[in-house]
């Protein structure tokens, strides 16, 4: 294999460090680009991280659906009607929408004059109460500091346990000491805390100061009766959400009378657009960085071919003299050509190594910002075998210009006394 | 070792082509150390360069150790080149970045003569030319006849069957010009042969005989008495 000669080598690396200068300045085009690759393909990553951190914990196929006011009259009724769900449309719901996988409804406490005072030994928090399924976690994931969340077992035996927020543990309790097991009141009744949690994305419903009890806990203390506040909805991720979400309102419609063109009677919210959204985006954002990659690269690659092109006029006498003495079209088109590929390679390597260096700078000084979406930006193992493979490819199609100009050399006429 | 029948060689010059070998014969035995003289222009460097393979002949036939040179691919052009000539310049073509040694084992190298053995032929080579001690100098080190010797260590280097060497001694100075006879001669009574192009009379005197070329025909073909070069040196 020549890939292997070891005298190949020593010829190309002879003639590469016979003008150091040149060669160096030669790769100056390839080092940019890999740069501006790298750059570009970690910051993508980086954005895509932030994102990520972002909507941490949300099902992208998820839906969120609540009750608002009719905004047309329609079979008698007023517009300005308010609407409310119940524990019947759930069951309706599961059963004639078959995109629907979980529907977890949720109720808040509060509203309509009703006070909300979470208390604890003297202490108050201003915190706000939900009446949960287990099943919400499928739909938006907790990160528990403490303790665990809600389970099927507290719901089906409406325990009166809670889970509270980071926030909450922190206005009702003092540092230090473990909220698990204890007692806090909503409204005056008691409930024992079993979890602490943390938002899991920067982006979250229900923050950091929330107590989240059994929605059957919430009905018997509460009085809530059958009433849904909302529903948290998971869809089977082969269907779209959208026309999933486009069924359940049709259906509800239908249920609480309301007009078919009243757009406002029904609030929801599609999950699924803001990370199609966003996946478009850096998608957008990858596509972007290899295009404009693989130009500077080309740019880069073709720089270099140019000063080979240059080398091998130099060097025609020589080339001459080489064939005089026996080498074949093939050995000479080789050499040229691994001339380019470990200019390219070496240049790539140089720029890569920079870019890595650019990148980590980039992420200690945006680590401590988490204002912007943007948490380390770093380059696949893939990113890195593409950039070199297509780079290496590149060299040799590049290559083959100097190549071939250096085998159409007639040594008869490298060799001409004048 | 070179037999050549009505050779014929024309260039052409946009319309017009000029005919530069009208019709050689010519034939060289084993160990012949041949002078090929003539007027400048006369055509003497394009009868080398067919016999080297470097061109092509246009009408005539061309044997070299036997085997007909005709229709030769550039590969197997460098593949003979290789294996049956040597050729030394009149600029020396020594590769200015390669020392002695690197440039003598070239040859070889494209040969697929193994390292080793390559650098132990090379300097066998340069010690023949006198010049072992300056194996690892580079060209741009040597003096004009260092580095006709280092070429001429090269051309034999290869072992090859004929050694074609153009205008030689054309860019040194007389005496230089001796001695690089003189080492000429010396592989010549080695059993070599070897073919000069010159237009110096006292260069083709020392070789064995003389071919005279005028307007592309020869016009004279003699065998002479040498004069050995070691006497001027
Ligand atoms: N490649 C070429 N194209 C056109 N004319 C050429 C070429 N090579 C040589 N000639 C012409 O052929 C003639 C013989 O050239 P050459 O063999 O070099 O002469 P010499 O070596 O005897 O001085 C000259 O007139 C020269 O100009
Ligand atoms: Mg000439």
């Amino acid at each position: 294999m020549w890939l292997f000669d070891r005298d190949l080598w020593s010829e190309v690396f002879s003639t590469l460090t016979k003008n150091m200068l040149r060669t160096v300045l030669t790769t100056l085009g390839v080092i940019f680009a890999i740069i501006i690759l790298i750059l570009l393909l970690g910051s993508a990553t980086g954005m895509i991280n932030g994102f990520d951190r972002i909507f941490a914990g949300k099902a992208s196929n998820s839906l969120f659906v609540w009750g608002q006011e009719t905004s047309m009259p329609y079979k008698g009724f007023e517009r300005g009607r308010p609407v409310e769900y119940e524990m019947d449309d759930i069951t309706m719901l599961s059963k004639r929408v078959e995109e629907v996988d979980v529907i977890s409804p949720r109720i808040e406490l509060g509203g309509f004059q009703q006070a909300v005072v979470v208390k604890r030994e003297g202490r108050t928090s201003g915190s706000r109460v939900f009446g949960d399924f287990s099943t919400i976690d499928l739909v938006n994931k907790k990160k528990i500091v403490e303790g665990r969340f809600i389970n099927l077992n507290d719901v089906n035996n409406g325990k009166k346990v809670c889970v509270i927020g980071l926030e909450t543990y922190e206005l009702l309790f003092d540092k230090g000491i473990s909220a698990i097991g204890k007692d806090i009141s909503i409204n005056n009744i008691y409930f024992t805390v079993i979890g602490v949690y943390e938002k899991s994305g920067d982006f979250d419903f229900d923050g950091e100061n929330s107590v989240i009890i059994p929605f059957t806990t919430f009905q018997r203390s509460f009085n809530s009766g059958e009433r849904v506040g909302w529903m948290a909805i998971l869809i089977k991720p082969e269907y779209p959400v959208a026309q999933a979400e486009a069924k359940i309102k049709e259906l509800l419609k239908v249920k609480y009378d309301i007009h078919p063109d009243d757009n406002r009677a029904i609030g929801s919210f599609d999950f699924s657009q803001i990370f199609t959204a966003i996946s478009a985006f850096t998608m957008v954002l990858q596509g972007f960085a290899f295009f404009v990659g693989i130009f500077t690269m080309l740019a880069g690659v073709i720089a270099v071919s140019n000063i080979l092109l240059i080398t091998v006029k130099e060097r025609t006498k020589e080339i001459g003299v080489r064939r005089a003495l026996g080498a074949t079209p093939k050995v000479i088109k080789r050499q040229i050509i691994l001339e380019s590929i470990v200019l390219t390679v070496v240049a790539g390597a140089v720029g890569f190594i920079i870019a890595v260096g650019f990148l980590y700078i980039l992420n200690v000084q945006t680590a401590s910002n988490t204002d912007v979406p943007f948490v380390n930006p770093t380059v696949s193992m893939t990113q890195i075998l593409v950039s070199f493979t297509l780079m290496t490819l590149l060299s040799i199609l590049i290559g083959l210009i100097p190549a071939r100009r250096a085998v159409r050399i007639k040594p008869i006429e490298a060799l001409r006394e004048d | 070792m070179i037999e050549i029948k009505n050779l014929h060689k024309s260039y052409k010059m946009g319309s017009n082509s000029l005919h530069v070998l009208k019709g050689i014969n010519f034939s060289v035995e084993e160990g012949e150390l041949v002078a090929i003289m003539g007027s400048s222009g006369s055509g003497k460097s394009t009868l080398l360069n067919i016999l080297g393979m470097l061109d092509e002949l246009d009408e005539g036939s061309y044997t070299l150790d036997g085997v007909p040179i005709k229709n030769l691919n550039e590969t197997k052009a460098a593949q003979y080149r290789n294996k049956f000539l040597g050729f030394i310049f009149q600029s020396f073509n020594l590769i200015n970045y390669k020392t002695a040694a690197e440039n003598v084992a070239l040859p070889l190298y494209y040969q697929k003569v193994g390292r080793k053995e390559r650098h132990e032929k090379a300097l066998k080579y340069l010690e023949r030319v006198g010049l072992k001690e300056w194996a690892t100098h580079l060209p741009s080190e040597l003096s004009g006849g260092q580095k006709q010797r280092v070429a001429i260590a090269r051309a034999m280097a290869a072992e090859p069957k004929v050694l074609l060497a153009d205008e030689p001694t054309g860019a040194l100075d007389s005496k230089t010009s001796y001695e690089v006879m003189d080492l000429i001669q010396k592989i010549n009574d080695a059993g070599n042969t070897i073919l000069i192009v010159t237009h110096e009379p006292d260069i083709a005197d020392m070789c064995k005989r003389i071919v005279h070329l005028k307007d592309g025909v020869i016009v004279e073909d003699k065998k002479i008495e040498q004069v050995r070069a070691s006497q001027y040196v």
